[in-house]
């Protein structure tokens, strides 16, 4: 059996945490592997090595059968290893050819030979039926089409083995689809993957073996024909997973949001949202259902006070706020998970104890007549990082830049709903985060309505939406299509909802 | 901890370049450096003139080192410095008051007149995202075409044209017991208003709530908006406050270190308050010791130069170097990195996680 990839018995230590604990890892030629683990179980660490970021401790790497020594990235490339790192590091004023020439770029005695690179682009788009046009500005194109740039680059390079982090989390289900597809081209024509994934519907779709990792160490690695959704979770998180939500049905009772015919500007100062109008009660958990772009980010925004409505109303518990300050706001009892959680959830560079009271920093105990109180603080923080099982180096101290991302938004989640909001609105509160994390969100959730508070929930899964909400609304373009209860629709209803296939209001 | 370890190596690094510097004009440094911190320190006289010489640099210093902690560049300290000068001196010249109040008055005019000079620069970024980097230079020469009318307009000295009236000797910041304890050197109060607004700034920085917003505008305004904070208006605050410690600064160049204000010249010290902020490592107590390490190198040099062949551009040049090596601090971290990897395999700083936002 030949291996492309051997990384055998890997250590790989850092200051105060064992991030991989003899692990070891085996890519056959022509294989989409995935490595699949918890969030902070240490998949991007072990990925890290092999890319030549990291050293480890001990352990081995072979690849083609030689034993290597990747010291750095560029080694690595040499190598014919490639990643795609989740976040994209292309210059966004540059052309997709600039992008991918980026380091290496050919010449035509003293000057620059783009035409010779773009059509070698163009080439390779087609080959591997990438469909990306060398001359596109990035900022111009979508995110999926940036995606395809980061694996063009890999390809311009000549790279054989192509890791991938995560690479769904920031593809809508139609790009994703078409990402699948792309994946199968590139191992037709010879390369092997690595994808670093824990959405286990796509390893079940995609990938030919498994590798599970869990803490730091390695559980085995798996024929995913051979195994079930179940059974991966199961190794993945070390217990029994049920990924059925439970939840009583739920005891609507008084208003707590109101919109009324409610009017926002999007980014482009055209009308995102128009005339809207919902309500959500105490005690149930209504969801948005809507493709990406069509009004959730101005809805989102203008109950929270980070976008001015033009016109409509926002009222919480009957009082209206629709042109409160933020802090008002928040003091009435809104609480918002946001859809960014690097831009909008946490101060990066601020330690855990700092962004857990980002909100009540000025209020007692943490601070008294302008000073801080830091033992309150950290009290504080301590106890939302144990509740809500936020793994970090450094406890309390981390600084928030070094968490993992699934880890960034437990701290996020349990900031919010340590706040007790009347009215918690969950964007996509479950983004990157893996089936055993999502679980208990889920059932943190439901105990939040079940204490009698309203949940506004937006998210881009469907299922997601399906499986928490009591009552969906679905947007399109702006605009509310319909109203459904929960139990009694499905996924193709709501759907072709989304699609903007109207509906009479059932409700 | 490591700040300092990287300032201190930088510091040494620019003395030992600044050794070779001295070689190669055929001097000996050990002779250069010895004369130039003769020259700093050799008497009271002399130590008093160094630390006058480093007061209005921990000013410039922590105006730039703030602004730079909450997220803004202010690289107005020079025309804030001008206009706070301005300020105390027109009020020392205009209003005849009892000594204690006056100076009183004088700083607190120093103080408001830098304050609303960035205040400008601080309502345009929070109106129009205008980058405080142009408009604080753009202030700077406005502050310096206005002193070049006002003073001699209004504020003519006796025998020049280009500079104010001499304050009487009652009217500066000088004192006669600071005088005679260093034996006549021109140190003043305003050494003790620099200390003061250390320990003011570094308190607000650590331990206030307001400092807690400022900082997070400062990293993150998108967050900071996100918990409520008002971030156009801690945008301002923030100019208003460094735009305050540079005028103060002025008034104590102005009217403390010197007795009048001359037209024509754009204090040195507002952009020397830049290099003060990144040796201190923008830290309040950082940039009080980077300011005295600058004022021995500024005060030293004249001695030096006068004692041996080497002139007395070597402080500047001995200054930028250091500063470069600050600058490059990355490069310092990393031969740190390496130091340690020898003697165990932990360099890697950045924590377990690759890429933020992966796991």
């Amino acid at each position: 059996m030949s291996y492309v990839v051997e990384m055998l018995n890997i250590r790989k230590e850092f200051p105060g945490i064992v991030a991989n604990d003899n692990i070891t890892l085996t890519l056959k030629k022509g294989e989409i592997h995935a490595l699949l683990g918890e969030n902070g179980a240490g998949k991007s660490t072990l990925m890290g090595v092999l890319f030549g970021m990291y050293q480890p401790e001990r352990g081995l790497i072979k690849v083609n059968g030689k034993e290597v020594k990747i010291t750095n990235p560029n080694v690595a490339n040499r190598l014919g290893i490639g990643m795609v790192h989740q976040h994209f590091k292309l210059v966004e004023n540059f052309t997709v050819t600039e992008n991918i020439i980026l380091g290496s770029e050919p010449l035509k005695g003293m000057v620059l030979d783009i035409d010779k690179a773009a059509k070698r682009i163009e080439e390779l788009s087609k080959h591997y039926g990438l469909n990306v046009d060398p001359h596109a500005k990035i900022e111009d194109i979508s995110v999926g089409m940036q995606q395809r740039v980061e694996i063009l680059k890999m390809l311009y390079r000549e790279a054989d083995v192509l890791i991938l982090d995560e690479p769904t989390a920031v593809l809508t289900p139609v790009e994703i689809d078409e990402l699948m597809k792309i994946m199968r081209n590139l191992i037709n024509e010879g390369k092997s993957i690595i994808i670093i994934t824990h959405k286990l519907k796509e390893i079940k779709a995609v990938a030919d073996r498994c590798t599970v990792i869990r803490r730091g160490k390695g559980i085995g690695t798996v024929n995913v024909a051979e195994s079930s959704e179940a059974s991966l979770a199961e190794m993945m998180v070390g217990r029994h997973v049920s990924f059925k939500v439970d939840k009583k049905e739920s005891t609507p009772g008084e208003v707590v949001l109101k919109i009324d015919s409610l009017s926002v500007k999007n980014n482009r100062k055209v009308m995102g949202l128009k005339d809207f109008s919902l309500e959500v009660r105490a005690g149930e958990i209504v969801g948005i259902a809507g493709v990406e772009g069509n009004g959730q980010t101005e809805i989102v925004e203008a109950i929270t006070g980070l976008r001015k409505a033009e016109s409509g109303t926002i009222l919480i518990s009957g009082e209206e706020i629709t042109n409160l300050p933020i802090r008002q706001r928040n003091e009435k009892g809104i609480s918002h998970i946001p859809e960014d959680r690097q831009k909008r959830g946490l101060v990066l560079d601020y330690s855990l104890v700092s962004n857990m009271v980002l909100q009540i920093y000025n209020k007692q105990p943490f601070s008294k007549r302008g000073l801080l109180n830091f033992p309150a603080m950290k009290a504080y923080a301590q106890n939302i990082i144990e509740n809500f099982d936020v793994r970090s180096g450094e406890g309390a101290s981390s600084i928030a830049r070094t968490l993992s991302g699934g880890n960034q938004q437990k701290a996020i989640i349990g900031r919010e709903l340590e706040l007790d909001p009347k009215l918690l609105i969950a964007v996509q509160p479950t983004r990157g985060l893996d089936v055993g994390s999502i679980e208990y969100i889920h059932r943190r959730i439901i105990e939040h309505r079940d204490k009698g508070n309203a949940v506004l929930l937006i998210s881009l899964e469907l299922d997601e939406v399906l499986q928490l909400s009591d009552r969906i609304a679905i947007v399109n373009n702006g605009e509310l299509v319909g109203e459904v209860i929960a139990a009694e629709t499905n996924e193709n209803e709501v759907g072709l909802m989304m699609a903007g296939v109207g509906k009479e209001r059932s409700i | 901890m490591r700040n300092t370890i990287v300032s201190l190596i930088s510091i040494i690094l620019g003395l030992v370049a600044g050794g070779i510097l001295m070689l190669f004009i055929g001097s000996n440094p050990i002779e250069g450096y010895s004369y130039l911190l003769q020259g700093a320190l050799k008497n009271l006289e002399r130590i008093g003139n160094t630390l006058a010489t480093a007061t209005p640099l921990i000013f410039t210093g922590l105006s730039v080192a703030f602004a730079f902690r909450t997220g803004l560049f202010n690289i107005g300290a020079s025309g804030q410095m001008l206009v706070g000068g301005l300020a105390a001196t027109a009020v020392a010249l205009t209003f005849d008051l009892s000594r204690p109040i006056l100076l009183l008055v004088m700083v607190l005019a120093g103080l408001v007149a830098g304050a609303l000079w960035a205040f400008i620069p601080g309502l345009l970024k929070a109106k129009f995202n205008v980058h405080e980097v142009v408009s604080t230079i753009m202030m700077n020469w406005i502050a310096y075409w206005t002193i070049y009318y006002i003073v001699p307009g209004y504020f003519k000295g006796e025998f020049l044209e280009t500079e104010s009236k001499k304050l009487a000797e009652s009217d500066t910041l000088r004192t006669p017991f600071l005088t005679e304890m260093f034996d006549g050197s021109y140190i003043n109060l305003g050494l003790f208003l620099a200390v003061i607004a250390v320990i003011i700034i570094a308190f607000i920085i650590e331990k206030t709530t307001l400092g807690f917003e400022l900082k997070a505008v400062g990293f993150n305004r998108f967050a900071a908006e996100y918990a409520g904070m008002k971030v156009n208006r801690n945008i301002i605050l923030s100019m208003l406050i460094s735009g305050a410690l540079a005028g103060v600064g002025g008034v104590a160049l102005y009217t403390g270190n010197a007795s009048s204000i001359q037209i024509g010249i754009l204090p040195a010290q507002g952009y020397d308050g830049i290099a003060v902020a990144l040796l201190g490592a923008n830290h309040p107590v950082g940039v009080f010791f980077a300011a005295v390490l600058f004022g021995i190198l500024y005060s030293g040099t004249g001695f030096m130069n006068a004692m041996t062949e080497i002139p007395p551009e070597l402080a500047n040049t001995i200054i930028a170097i250091i500063i470069y090596f600050a600058a490059t601090s990355v490069m310092i971290e990393r031969l740190l990195n390496k130091f340690k990897a020898k003697k165990s395999n932990k360099e890697d700083k950045s924590g377990p996680v690759v890429e933020k936002g992966d796991s």
